[in-house]
């Protein structure tokens, strides 16, 4: 009898269980698709927009959508009180706000994950006031601390980078000081130790890959709160300087024309709600597909 | 007239045939002060169909009954409210770990006060009287103090003897103890069971005592019922059960026991899972791991017979064999 | 429960120090003449300079002169502001109020209605009450809350007339500032309409910077609720007969109140923030939008006394949170 050879002899890799995962629920693949076309604006903005951003058509000043009366088909969503294309802004907007976003996420998740493995390890006076620091710059709500950078720094696109990252730099540390310590009081990291395995490995090869799951939830919902910050900071005027295209920017300017031309208020505005809804439907679905423990009960 | 008549008692989960039967036709009947116990291992289905009687099945689960009376009355038939004050009045449960099946955010005393307050409608020194002396009852000293204090102020024996007390509250007919014992050290249970057998004969009241553990049953109950995947398999008075079990299951729960086992190289035990959902056989449910199966067995599913002497035994072979016959290592080697 | 308080306190003095430093840091830190950024002037020749430098203790050794900013603070002299000239104190002793006042009715907004849409979601769960409460409260908290305002502005007041664009309350009424909040003043004051303007102006802000903390709330409960609902003890409560409704609101909440707790006490954090936004956008005359013109305008003094606030206030705020944690779980006090 010949041997009958199994499809599936191997259980599937962590990868292809978490895509598994994620794909048998609705809400996150919806996420995950939109924000695949927000990455794909963004990343091809010049070449997907059908104008300049901050070229201005004086003759057309405040048209309304293409759908509207009085619209035209060269201004899809309509321009704004300076005659620029409203698409076109949305479109180099998304390349704004996803690149400061991401931006932002990395500067504050590498350091943080640094400065928390460091207070885990030493639990002496040096992890002791890494997280008394970390308490003082959790006493400031997320945007005023990122005011107070701008405060320094000034406004701008780089400082507004460092501002929202600055701000978000204590809850990766707390976490992942929370991970490491679970991780190192289990047994296998005692025993690698008294096998004689160098610390710094120890850390990265074995207990860093075990802390990732709240780190990468932490992660992804810190990319949607940056969004919102950066147009929040825009909309201040502090942060992203008028005539970039910035979401939050272009509401500012919208607030003068509401009551004559409301879509150019409601167009940035709509195009926030649903990038940052599509990243907390995706940050949702990553959370149960993660972590089971800290899936949503039912 | 039974206190309580329970006839095709079945818990449902899902539907169809991937549904799983938590209980799958369990017949009981308790006479008042009678004392009942039902043993079987975990998964049997014991205290789910506890829980049914209680109505505490939540969906997904369904319960069905033929009968379903206590007192007389029909308990599926009533509405909610009705059967709520049936339950925690005349049926009274206490379960397994007695800290987590208190309330951490409420003292004692007032989780003690409740049913007084909602089924009897007690209130200021009659309320305080009563309290205190359903503390006495369950020998707890210095009451006055313990009513102030939180579950976790207290010891495991401690809360296990609150749950009784707020469980005869409202002097029960019936009282129900799932396990009340598992969860203690052993110096503990001895006290518990003893406090448990006094309380239900000092009023007269019928329990069911609920275990795995065949020596407490042996130790308490005047009959004895055995389930087995959801289904009971055996029931028979005390002194006979151990004895002479009629059902091969039985007889294996009994030669389990460490003590009959005495001088053997190893501890006996029955090979084999028991049936989960989807590997329940069509025919007798035990016959998998039954050394004596017959083709019937694997064919048929049994019915409950009468095997004799108060014996009511799911085999279509009751009471055929010798304990060594099922467990050949009992009994020497 | 002292004992547990005390603790408390103590961990917190070490972070208010630690603030108190931030604070005393930001001045220093931004680029430039240090005497341009403190007094605003420009331009001063070497004497005046020098002598200014003097003044404002900057020729000191800088533990001295944190040690002299402290001393300040205790003296609850904030410096003056560059812009008006006047003690920020004051300012900050009208502007405060009425930002509190926003706040506090943005938070019992947001209990108010969060709580009841957990427990009613918790309950459903799975139906089409539960979806549409979480999809609800999921857009909630993924919209620009400045941009909720203008689009509630928009088709309030000015599509349909009924509410106010900005300010406290009406421009015609005079209403003498005693409690710091517009509608009790307004409400003592007498004068017929002054309530109900105030109300009306309160509405759409406390909408707007309630939402978030709505959301959160009601997801917050409703997982909660969930968690609570399957514990061994809400089990003994439905096996002692009592009634659905109190098993729920006296066994199951109470327990379940924990992490909304801490949501609530987390998002109050947060609220400061929305604060600067909602104020900005209804022109409510509070420390919000008093900072960010403050930063606009590089009124540094300003920018520093606000930062001191706010992080006080959270702080407070997390120590009432920790003290409800204790009244609420015996557990907790105890604990070491």
């Amino acid at each position: 009898m010949t041997a009958l050879a199994c499809a599936d002899a191997e259980p599937p890799s962590p990868a292809r269980e978490l895509w598994q995962s994620l794909a048998a629920s609705r809400g996150a693949l919806a996420g995950f698709g939109v924000l695949a076309l927000v990455i794909c604006c963004g990343l091809f903005a010049p070449w997907i927009a059908p104008h300049d951003p901050v070229l201005q058509f004086r003759a057309d000043l405040l048209r309304p959508p293409i759908w509207s009366a009085g619209g035209d088909a060269r201004y899809l969503l309509g321009t704004d009180e300076l005659g620029r294309d409203i698409l076109s802004r949305l479109i180099h907007g998304a390349r704004i706000s996803l690149f400061i976003a991401s931006m932002s996420v990395a500067m504050a998740m590498l350091p943080g994950i640094a400065l928390g493995l460091l207070a885990a390890l030493h639990r002496n006076a040096l992890g002791a006031l890494i997280m008394r620091a970390m308490d003082v710059m959790l006493a400031l709500p997320g945007i005023l601390l990122a005011i107070c950078v701008i405060a320094i720094l000034g406004p701008g696109l780089l400082n507004t980078m460092l501002a929202i990252a600055i701000g978000t730099l204590p809850s990766y540390t707390r976490l992942a000081r929370a991970a490491a310590l679970a991780e190192l009081g289990k047994d296998y990291v005692t025993a690698s130790r008294v096998a004689g395995a160098g610390t710094l490995r120890l850390m990265v090869m074995t207990v860093l890959p075990n802390c990732m799951p709240p780190l990468i939830v932490n992660a992804t919902l810190g990319f949607s709160s940056a969004i919102l910050e950066v147009a929040g900071l825009g909309f201040l005027g502090l942060g992203v300087q008028a005539p970039t295209p910035e979401w939050g920017t272009m509401l500012a300017s919208a607030r003068d024309s509401l009551h004559v031309a409301p879509w150019v208020m409601l167009m940035p505005g709509l195009t926030i709600l649903v990038s940052v809804l599509a990243i907390n439907l995706l940050g949702d679905g990553l959370r149960d597909a993660l972590d089971p423990r800290l899936k949503k009960v039912g | 007239m039974s206190l309580l008549d329970l006839r095709g008692l079945q818990v449902r989960f899902g539907d169809g045939p991937r549904a799983l039967l938590a209980v799958d036709g369990l017949d009981l009947q308790v006479d008042a002060g009678e004392v009942l116990g039902i043993v079987g291992e975990s998964g049997s289905g014991k205290s789910v169909a506890m829980l049914a009687l209680l109505g505490l099945v939540d969906p997904p689960g369904r319960v069905s009954a033929e009968v379903m009376r206590f007192d007389g009355r029909d308990l599926l038939a009533l509405k909610p409210a009705a059967r709520r004050r049936i339950v925690g009045q005349d049926i009274a449960m206490v379960f397994q770990d007695a800290l987590a099946s208190l309330n951490p955010a409420y003292t004692i005393g007032y989780q003690l006060q409740e049913p007084l307050r909602a089924h009897l409608g007690l209130r200021g020194a009659a309320l305080e009287r009563r309290t205190l002396e359903l503390l006495d009852q369950v020998e707890i000293a210095d009451p006055r103090q313990r009513l102030k204090a939180y579950p976790h102020q207290l010891s495991g024996g401690m809360n296990q003897r609150v749950m009784i007390a707020m469980a005869l509250a409202c002097d029960p007919r019936l009282l129900i103890a799932d396990e009340p014992t598992t969860a203690l050290d052993v110096t503990i249970q001895s006290q518990i069971i003893k406090l448990l057998l006094r309380l239900q004969r000092d009023r007269g009241m019928a329990l069911i005592l609920i275990a795995h553990d065949l020596a407490v049953v042996a130790e308490m109950a005047q009959r004895v019922a055995v389930m087995y995947a959801g289904q009971l398999v055996e029931t028979a008075a005390v002194p006979r059960i151990f004895d002479h079990p009629a059902h091969p299951y039985t007889a294996a729960l009994l030669a389990a026991i460490p003590e009959h086992s005495r001088g053997n190289a190893r501890l006996s035990a029955l090979a084999g899972v028991v049936p989960g959902r989807l590997d329940r056989p069509a025919g007798c449910l035990l016959a998998p791991r039954c050394a004596l199966a017959q083709p019937r067995c694997v064919a048929e599913r049994p019915a409950l017979v009468d095997a004799g002497g108060g014996t009511a035994a799911r085999c279509f072979f009751p009471q055929t064999f010798p304990l060594t016959a099922i467990v050949p290592e009992a009994g020497g080697g | 429960m002292i004992a547990y308080l005390l603790r408390k306190l103590a961990t917190l003095l070490p972070t208010l120090l630690g603030v108190t430093l931030v604070a005393f840091g930001l001045i220093r830190l931004v680029p430039g003449d240090p005497v341009e950024v403190m007094m605003g002037e420009r331009s001063l020749d070497a004497a005046s300079h020098a002598a200014a430098m003097h003044r404002l203790g900057l020729d000191q050794p800088l533990h001295l002169q944190y040690g002299a900013y402290l001393v300040q603070l205790a003296h609850a002299d904030l410096g003056l502001s560059l812009v008006t000239r006047e003690p920020v104190i004051d300012e900050l002793r009208v502007l405060f109020p009425a930002t509190v006042e926003l706040t506090l009715f943005a938070m019992v907004f947001a209990v108010l209605l969060g709580v009841p849409a957990g427990m009613a979601a918790a309950l459903k769960r799975g139906s089409g009450v539960d979806h549409g409460l979480m999809g609800s409260a999921l857009i909630g908290y993924s919209m620009p809350i400045f941009w909720w305002g203008l689009l509630l502005i928009m088709v309030f007041s000015v599509d349909l007339g009924l509410t106010p664009v900005s300010g406290r309350i009406a421009v015609e009424y005079e209403v003498v500032q005693r409690s710091g909040s517009m509608l009790i003043d307004a409400w003592l004051g007498g004068e017929p309409g002054a309530l109900a303007s105030a109300l009306r102006h309160l509405l759409l802000p406390t909408i707007v910077l309630g939402t978030v903390p709505l959301a959160v709330v009601a997801r917050m409960t409703r997982s909660a609720m969930l968690e609570v609902l399957r514990e061994d003890y809400v089990r003994t409560a439905r096996a002692k007969g009592l009634s659905p409704l109190r098993v729920m609101l006296v066994h199951a909440l109470r327990n379940a109140l924990m992490p909304v707790i801490t949501v609530v006490g987390l998002q109050t954090g947060s609220l400061l923030g929305g604060a600067v936004l909602t104020e900005t956008i209804f022109a409510w005359p509070g420390i919000g939008k008093w900072i960010v013109e403050a930063i606009a305008r590089r009124d540094y003094p300003v920018v520093q006394a606000g930062i001191l606030i706010a992080a006080a206030i959270f702080i407070v705020v997390n120590l009432c949170v920790d003290l409800l944690y204790g009244l609420v779980n015996p557990r907790v006090r105890d604990a070491r």
